[in-house]
């Protein structure tokens, strides 16, 4: 299994602990990852709020770069996975938006990079039989209510990303490693995505009742795999925890950091020290020490 | 209730909202799913099925105004469920360059000049760098002060980069901004 890993901007700042424990657990299961050289940001939000071509010539910049490789392209980061097949979408459908970025690469790009989250990866490509018994620790029992956030799922038709309303791959990942997924109804709501500066009350409202949601189920911690829902569910805490008087304390860990402690590999390595809200309870549930 | 103040403001916005974003506002039959689903909603004052009906109904550059404009987080929830299959996200977006093209009045929050800032980073490093970001929203803003007890805490951990990214491909992104802005206002 080799793909073209696409780290997205996030893995070199507030999502390095994604960006680290994507890598390790892809070794740890024999997943072959190699970064395109040169790659370059998405776009994400601003770039489509701005301008269409922009919001699709910035993705192709990098998918053009996958197509050299003769590889598909693996996304761990859900805003950048939905850019990118947005785009694939919109070059595929529409001549003048192909023309466009024709003129914009200053070549031709006809959308048909195959683009892969890890989640499809670990799930349809290394297998959840293949994954139980690679796992040497168990969850223990640990209860993950599973969040997947907008950009996993949305736009639908193009994304083709699991159940669009009720996902339940993170939830059989967690299954798969001895934790106890939660029903809850806040699967896929919106953080607030990146209103996170520029509207950070918009941010504390709905992040607030995303981890009120989480508590009031019984979870020990949230799991992502996005790291905009991660940055706004564990560094607003505290916001929301001073407007409301509550003092919410539920870590908002990454899938391959639970997938990596189950497979043996040490906190340190996961990127488990990066965490706002620190995850003692689940590395506890796991028996090792923060 | 949905007003509209016909013709003080301008020729209507459904063309150019059509053009831009590709959609066929006539077909919303005002089912308000979108609204309720709308994770913002219950914040803003304008719904996202009550703009659709304002731009069918004829609705000018007032509607640029709506705090809906930079409130929508973008989600994308709306055009997922819309039964007749409306992506009123792209309306939305649509709304956003509109706002920005026709020079609407800046909002709290100030999402156009977030988004500057962001791709001015992009355009600059090849990859958005937090920081330069950051800078340029916040003297933009004037709000100097908000959130900054949080850096000590997310630069200790590493989770904002001091230095901007190295290794992107400037090149090509430089040319792909230079294009986009010849191409101003380019139609699929």
């Amino acid at each position: 299994m080799r793909y073209a890993y696409y780290p997205g901007c996030s893995a070199e700042s507030t999502a390095r602990d994604m960006h680290q424990s994507t890598l390790v657990v892809a070794r740890a299961l024999g997943i072959d990852l190699v970064e395109p050289k040169g790659w370059t940001c998405c776009g994400a939000t601003a770039g489509h709020q701005t301008d269409r071509l922009l919001a699709v010539s910035l993705p192709a910049a990098n998918l053009t770069k996958v197509q050299d490789m003769k590889l598909d392209m693996m996304v761990n980061c859900a805003a950048c996975y939905s850019r990118m097949k947005v785009a694939n979408h919109e070059i595929m459908a529409h001549s003048g938006i192909r023309k466009g970025v024709r003129e914009a690469l200053d070549r031709d790009y006809d959308g048909s990079v195959k683009v892969r989250h890890l989640l499809e990866v670990l799930l349809e490509d290394v297998g959840l039989p293949a994954i139980t018994r690679a796992v040497k620790r168990s969850l223990n029992g640990l209860k993950v209510a599973c969040y997947y956030g907008c950009l996993l799922v949305r736009p639908p038709k193009i994304l083709k990303f699991d159940d669009p309303e009720n996902p339940t791959s993170l939830d059989r990942l967690v299954t798969a490693m001895g934790g106890q997924s939660l029903e809850w109804p806040c699967k896929v709501e919106c953080c607030g995505g990146g209103l996170s500066l520029s509207r950070t009350d918009v941010v504390v409202e709905l992040t607030g009742s995303i981890i009120d949601m989480a508590a009031s189920v019984g979870a020990d911690c949230i799991a992502v795999s996005c790291p905009m829902c991660q940055v706004n569910l564990d560094l607003r805490q505290q916001d929301i925890n001073k407007q409301t008087g509550k003092n919410y304390q539920i870590p908002i860990v990454y899938i391959t950091q639970l997938l990596g402690l189950c497979l043996g590999i040490g906190p340190g390595e996961l990127g488990f020290n990066k965490l706002m809200v620190p995850a003692t309870n689940v590395l506890k549930k796991v028996n090792e020490r923060a | 209730m949905i007003t509209i103040k016909n013709k003080k403001n301008g020729p209507g916005l459904k063309r150019a909202v059509e053009e831009i974003s590709g959609v066929d506002i006539s077909v919303c039959f005002q089912c308000k799913k979108c609204s309720s689903g709308c994770p913002v909603a219950k914040l803003t004052r304008s719904r996202p099925s009550e703009i659709m009906r304002q731009l069918h109904l004829g609705a000018g550059n007032e509607l640029l105004e709506s705090d809906l404009v930079w409130m929508c987080a973008s989600c994308e929830t709306c055009s997922a469920r819309c039964p007749m299959g409306i992506d009123v996200a792209a309306v939305i977006d649509a709304l956003r360059k509109l706002a920005l093209a026709r020079g609407a009045s800046k909002q709290k929050g100030n999402v156009p000049l977030f988004n500057r800032a962001f791709l001015k980073t992009v355009e600059t490093f090849g990859r958005s760098y937090e920081i330069g970001m950051i800078a340029a929203y916040k003297l933009g803003t004037g709000k100097l002060m908000n959130d900054t007890e949080k850096f000590p805490a997310m630069l200790k951990k590493g989770k904002i980069a001091l230095l901007p990214p190295r290794g992107g491909d400037r090149k090509t992104v430089r040319r792909i901004f230079k294009i986009v802005k010849q191409n101003k206002g380019a139609k699929a």
